[in-house]
């Protein structure tokens, strides 16, 4: 089976037997893009969170034969170094990981909550930030999602100015 | 006359005393005698057979009467705080297709179907009778406006109805239940019922 997608920009093609094969493992092992973790495999961790057309997708539970022709963005193509994501660029500010494993999901989630609820309240971040974080981190994501919030305003009003 | 008024007490405390004393393993216990449903509807009305499917687990878990989805043959509230939502789909980022596709996913356990949501609110079934569901059903402000004949189609067509005879896997690799009768006869059931009139049982 061929599959044809845009990965963080790129058009990709991919050959694969089995249609079913989660996304999770084409972008890790076929495209090598590592970022994206394997938690769960039961879309209850969200550790594997990336976007599927701009939607958060829980990429363990999503076969790859359902992203043909769509467009997949991972946390390397949220932003870089240089150019960091707002949601990035908070996470940095706050210092919000710690073992780190989770947190490119969260970031993804909370990137995805951001295209949509541009200023998320806390009722907000309960509703649509449910991933797992054994390290607890939570206190210091939802100051950095509220930062977040914050730089994309503050980006947004520069860029129109 | 106190005589007697002690009399009488005495007799009132005997008797008292054995009520309780003939009574206490009976509301110490909490027995009662069951009363089998299964019994009562296992018959092969059309409208019985229809029911045991609409009362199954398979389609009352996504007919909840508090907007939150269940999940699992014993139905329990959906895990991560998972709810409604403003369009039965879920919260804004993170919805119900954040996790279900259009199709059942074997590897991860996660169900799914085209046009996977929740019933509307008013289409409520958890917690009614197979009459209070039935007269749901039929009802136009509580079955979206449908006519008995659209009724009829949605409950026979419809992908994700039909869902229940393929549920798949679960998290553990175990296939869900399906509803107690088959989905050919669950079909004849319910049009038959529709083609009778759509007359509901008095119980």
């Amino acid at each position: 089976m061929t599959i044809s997608l845009i990965v963080n920009g790129a058009p990709q093609t991919v050959e694969i037997t089995d249609g079913n094969t989660p996304l999770l493992w084409v972008v890790r092992d076929l495209l090598n893009l590592k970022g994206t973790k394997f938690g769960c495999g039961k879309a209850a961790c969200g550790a594997c969170t990336l976007h599927v057309d701009g939607e958060a997708i829980r990429s363990c539970s999503y076969p790859i034969k359902l992203a043909e022709g769509k467009t997949i963005t991972t946390i390397e193509g949220l932003g870089n170094e240089q150019d960091p994501h707002p949601v990035q660029q908070a996470w940095i500010e706050e210092i919000v990981p710690q073992c780190g494993y989770c947190q490119p999901g969260f970031m993804m989630a909370t990137a995805a909550l951001l295209n949509i609820i541009p200023e998320p309240t806390d009722a907000d971040i309960d509703q649509n930030i449910i991933n797992v974080c054994r390290c607890a981190t939570y206190y210091r994501m939802r100051k950095a999602i509220h930062r977040a919030a914050a730089i994309q305003k503050e980006t947004t009003a520069k860029t129109k100015e | 006359m106190k005589k007697r008024k002690n009399r009488y007490a005495f007799y009132l405390v005997l008797a008292v005393g054995f009520f309780v004393v003939a009574n206490y393993g009976r509301y110490n216990t909490l027995e009662y005698i069951p009363i089998s449903v299964t019994e009562a509807t296992n018959t092969d009305t059309s409208f019985d057979k229809m029911m045991r499917v609409l009362t199954h687990e398979r389609c009352v878990n996504c007919h909840p009467n508090d907007n939150i989805p269940k999940q699992g043959d014993n139905s329990h509230p959906h895990y991560f705080g998972m709810a409604r939502g403003k369009t039965n789909m879920g919260f804004d980022a993170t919805k119900c297709n954040t996790c279900h596709q259009s199709e059942n996913d074997a590897y991860s356990g996660v169900p799914g179907a085209p046009e996977w949501s929740l019933a509307p609110a008013a289409m409520y079934w958890e917690g009614l009778t197979r009459i209070e569901i039935a007269e749901s059903i039929l009802d136009p402000k509580r079955n979206g406006g449908r006519t008995s004949e659209e009724t009829m189609h949605h409950l026979t067509e419809h992908e994700l109805v039909l869902w229940a005879w393929d549920p798949g896997v679960d998290a553990n690799g175990v296939l869900r239940e399906k509803p107690p009768v088959s989905k050919e006869d669950y079909i004849k059931a319910v049009k038959q019922w529709f083609a009778e009139g759509h007359r509901i049982p008095s119980e």
